[in-house]
């Protein structure tokens, strides 16, 4: 018996798929709506353009890799799947960043866990950024829209010992935790998510609103890096994009070009991607680059006295939004808990310290609990986020400058974090810092977590929420696009992927932004058919 | 690892390491070594002589495979994009320059003769470097090397660790 592949089956089968790599030409295409992007975005927007029989061309810079592809495997994964092989960096090199790339972008790779945007975020968008139509009313229909899609329901298969770890302390110092939702469909509880789904349980775009849009005779032109988008010469509209077919080996231009011709152009290439691209097209100034939001993550390590064997089984079920709550909203950043799935290769790059020291951890890995605290960025007047420009080569690069109101909300969390696992009965407790050493209890950590120097390549941080950097507002000056995310110059483009939103999200972003996606996509589904 | 922009943030100390960078740029290696084994996509036989000094310091194992760690880290390279392999590029020349070795990194022998406290020395003064350059020059070298070793399936017998065996048996 060997596991199904719904994907490569309809491929065979005749679906409108092109491989960049396997072009022996230029190539020349067009179509009623380019989609840019195949992640949570761009894969929504798809299927509900298709289906409404518009002539729909999605373009992905990754390749397309299938269930058959995923062999658990993170050497395998991350240079195949993942933005610089999982390697993504802040400009400085703090903040490590992982992104997908690949078809389904980061869904084929993220950890599952689907959160409603939080009210308190959509109502300080509408507040502060005059965004009310998507007040917690107004967007739940859309939430449930997604959910009913992608499979979106409680896990009732109890946590993994992994998350039971954070569970459990947050009982024992009576903070409030909760279950994560996940987008699954027959889960086989693995905990391999973060390597693509290797049994298609993972209601990703790859498995879900790609084929649908597909099976709709949407077309797809993978290993395709879009270059700039073509301008009207009255520069009122654009024409479709150009850019460059790239070469077997996922990243090298293979000389090839491609050109599309397009009556609406949708930017879906994440919250880096997109505004590298308006910038290479000429449509930079203003708000664009500007206020891109990470959740940046601090890092706490525990070694539990029993085997957690934290590789396995769903890889984020619990969390606590306890310290989201315990300060205003723009007031010191709050912060939601989580924890991650723990492999050798990823615990390996990220535990800090080398040598004999680093080594009998990672020889304590069944036993390794990791915990981790995602900042919620973009609502402090201090937290004003990164800006996304260019290298002279025109790749972009974020420059994510750390300043005393991230550091404090760091301090704070990793307090937190040590408690915490003390609370659960952890054995030694190690902060992810060059200059933490492990600490046998909760006193002792607090007094060396209190001397820790806050610095960029000291402290861990990595974040996988990229978010912000054409921004919805409501009126032109303030932002990007509107909240439908139609472009407020460019009459024919939509920018409808996590670039969009006016802060950090407070969660896990995919929920978010298929629920923005789905009634976005609704929208112009009504105005391009009209 | 190296830029221009980051030789502005850290400073005059930090120029003078870049200016080292620079001036050296031309690499004068200790030796040249003959590579055994598969051909390496981005390392050079001196890349290869501090790799295979450094990875035991730096993972703390004694009986590594180096071979393959080496291997390890030329396809974790190979991976990423031209600007930060260009980085890299500079990382490697620089710390293959005798004088660089010597004064920069603090390592008096040449690589495959150095001692491994030298070398853990100079790990830990990269690595709590005041300036941001040397920190991310110590990092650059952990990650790939961590990447090498615990990417490899030799590595994960002492873990404890193995992936889950009621699906592997399915895949293709």
């Amino acid at each position: 018996m060997s596991l199904p592949d719904p994907v490569a089956e309809g491929v065979a089968a005749g679906w409108r798929v092109l491989d960049g790599a396997a072009q022996a030409a230029d190539l020349q295409l067009h179509c009623d709506v380019l989609i840019i992007g195949t992640g949570a975005g761009g894969g929504m927007t798809a299927e509900v353009l298709a289906q409404a029989g518009l002539d729909v061309l999605m373009v992905e810079e990754g390749a397309l890799r299938t269930s058959r592809d995923f062999r658990l495997l993170e050497a395998k994964a991350y240079p195949e799947l993942y933005q610089e092989a999982a390697s993504r960096k802040t400009a400085d090199k703090a903040i490590n960043i992982l992104q997908g790339r690949t078809v389904g972008g980061s869904t084929t790779v993220n950890w599952t866990s689907a959160f409603r945007t939080p009210a308190d975020t959509l109502n300080w968008w509408g507040e502060r950024h005059g965004l009310s139509g998507l007040n917690p009313q107004a967007m739940a229909p859309w939430f449930d829209m997604a959910e009913a899609r992608l499979g979106i329901a409680d896990w009732l298969t109890d946590p993994n010992p992994n998350n039971s770890v954070l569970e459990r302390g947050c009982q024992a110092l009576g903070l409030k935790h909760g279950r994560i939702r996940r987008n699954v469909r027959g889960c086989w509880n693995l905990g391999y998510c973060g390597m693509g789904c290797a049994t298609n349980a993972k209601q990703s775009m790859l498995v879900t609103t790609i084929p649908g849009a597909l099976a709709h005779k949407a077309g797809l032109l993978s290993r395709a890096r879009v270059e700039r988008l073509l301008l009207a010469a009255d520069g009122k509209s654009v024409q479709g994009a150009e850019g460059s077919l790239l070469h077997a080996d996922d990243h090298s231009p293979s000389g090839r070009q491609f050109r599309i011709q397009a009556g609406h152009v949708v930017l879906a290439a994440g919250a880096i991607g997109t505004p590298a691209i308006l910038l290479r097209s000429g449509l930079g100034g203003g708000q664009v680059g500007q206020r891109t939001f990470l959740h940046p993550v601090s890092i706490c390590g525990a070694v539990m006295p029993q085997r957690i064997e934290p590789y396995n089984g769903a890889p984020q079920t619990v969390y606590s939004d306890h310290f989201m709550h315990t300060q205003p909203l723009d007031g010191a950043l709050g912060y939601k808990l989580e924890v991650p799935p723990v492999h050798p290769l990823l615990m390996g790059v990220t535990l800090s310290g080398f040598g004999q020291h680093s080594a009998s951890l990672m020889q304590q890995l069944p036993h390794l609990n990791v915990m981790l605290a995602l900042l919620r960025d973009g609502f402090h007047p201090d937290s004003q986020g990164g800006q996304v420009r260019l290298r002279s080569d025109g790749t972009p690069e974020l420059d994510y400058p750390l300043n005393d109101v991230l550091w404090d909300g760091v301090r704070r969390s990793w307090l937190t974090m040590a408690e915490l696992q003390f609370a659960a009965g952890a054995r030694q407790v190690q902060v992810i810092h060059e200059q933490a050493t492990l600490q046998s209890s909760w006193q002792a950590s607090r007094e060396m977590i209190g001397q820790l120097a806050l610095k960029p390549l000291l402290a861990r941080l990595v974040s996988a929420h990229v978010m912000g950097g054409a921004a919805m507002s409501s009126h032109p000056e303030d932002g990007v696009v509107d909240e439908y995310g139609r472009h407020w110059t460019l009459g024919n483009l939509s920018i409808i992927d996590g670039s969009v939103f006016p802060t950090s999200i407070g969660a896990n972003p995919q929920l978010s932004i298929y629920a923005f996606a789905l009634r976005a996509a609704h929208q112009l589904r009504a105005a391009l058919k009209a | 690892m190296i830029t221009r922009r980051q030789l502005i943030k850290t400073g005059m100390a930090g120029s003078v390491v870049l200016l080292a960078a620079g001036w050296l740029a031309a690499p004068q290696p200790d030796g040249v070594v003959a590579l055994s084994g598969q051909p390496l996509e981005f390392l050079q036989a001196a890349d290869v002589l501090i790799i295979r000094s450094i990875a035991p310091v730096m993972l703390g194992v004694a009986g590594l495979p180096l071979d393959a760690i080496v291997q390890g880290v030329d396809r974790a390279i190979a991976a990423l994009i031209p600007a930060v392999q260009q980085e890299l590029r500079q990382l490697f020349d620089l710390l293959t320059n005798r004088w660089a070795r010597s004064w920069l990194a603090g390592v008096r022998s040449p690589w495959a003769q150095a001692q491994a406290s030298e070398i853990a020395a100079f790990l830990q003064r990269w690595q709590n470097s005041p300036f941001l350059l040397l920190r991310s020059g110590y990092q650059a070298l952990h990650a790939l090397i961590n990447a090498a070793w615990f990417g490899n399936p030799a590595s994960w017998q002492t873990l404890g660790y193995q992936q889950p065996q009621q699906v592997m048996g399915l895949l293709p």
